[in-house]
């Protein structure tokens, strides 16, 4: 059974002031807060939506809707996590006005056994992304992460490029801390596999030719 | 152990350096070629993706929106 753990009581997070100045009326606090999580938002929006015009609406609403529901943020959540509530829930309600009929939900499991348990075993180059420019690099991430769920993605973004905790992307998803884990695991071995296809050492064969022909540009 | 119940626990070690590893993971990841080689490339996974951000967003809609708060603060704030 899952439960979120509570926060400590003796630590207040930096953007509970912040918060608190908000509260009282002043209203650069606000962007302050803005100026801190308005990439992550924006981000999140992305993945759920894989489209930009919605995630930049997505963005404006959501922290126009935190900043007039602020009286409604109880202390005991943080900021940042009630932020992301937010900015899903308004990602789903475009995702469903594009896709009429069709039920979306962070919580629909998607029954997807790809790549979840590891086939290419094959060894990765010393530093792999180095094998591309950076544009090319940014397309095959792109195209990678875009071939999971809606579902997992936001669960890889959150825990590991945001560095949420497990709990707090439980609470900002509403799912429980198993499912969170159970989608983090497969997110992050379907990825494995789907980028090892970019990223494998070459066979012996290839790299004994690819040093006998030296004149290769660097 | 066998590596579907390594993997199970990929979780947890993802962060883990290698000396705070349980001893039987350690163990296994010894012997295992396999396992080693997806929990090493799914560190990588995950750094490349933490170094390389995704989804660049565009200066002008940080100021759009601290217009549209402002707006709404004169009506009432
Ligand atoms: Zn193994």
């Amino acid at each position: 059974m899952a439960t979120i753990q509570p926060i400590a009581e003796n630590e207040q997070h930096p953007d509970v002031a912040l918060v608190e100045r908000v509260r009282a009326g002043d209203v650069s606090a606000y962007d302050e807060l803005v100026r801190k999580y308005d990439r992550q938002v924006f981000r999140i929006a992305q993945h759920i939506t894989q489209n930009r015009e919605d995630a930049e609406d997505v963005m404006q609403d959501a922290f126009l809707k935190a900043y007039e529901k602020l009286d409604q943020f109880q202390g005991n959540s943080k900021f940042y996590t009630w932020l992301v509530r937010i900015a899903v829930n308004e990602s789903l309600m475009r995702l469903r006005k594009r896709r009429t009929g069709k039920m979306v939900s962070i919580d629909e499991d998607v029954a997807t056994d790809d790549g979840s348990v590891p086939r290419d075993l094959a060894d990765w180059a010393p530093d792999p992304e180095q094998n591309y420019t950076q544009s090319e690099l940014q397309k095959i991430l792109e195209k990678t992460i875009k071939g999971l769920p809606p579902g997992f993605r936001v669960v890889f973004e959150l825990r590991d490029v945001q560095g949420l905790s497990t709990e707090d992307t439980a609470e900002a998803l509403g799912l429980s801390v198993p499912a969170v884990k159970s989608r983090l695991l497969r997110a992050r071995l379907q990825l494995r596999e789907r980028l090892s296809r970019y990223f494998k050492r070459k066979s012996t064969r290839s790299a004994a030719n690819s040093t006998a022909s030296d004149g290769r540009k660097g | 152990m066998t590596c579907t119940e390594f993997l199970a626990l990929l979780d947890d070690m993802i962060d883990d350096s290698a000396t705070a590893m349980r001893a039987d993971l350690q163990e296994h990841l010894r012997t295992c070629d396999h396992c080693e080689v997806t929990l090493n490339t799914t560190r990588k996974t995950i750094q490349i993706y933490r170094s390389h951000q995704l989804y660049e967003m565009p200066s002008s809609l940080r100021d759009r929106l601290h217009a549209a708060i402002m707006a709404r603060c004169k009506k009432g704030c």
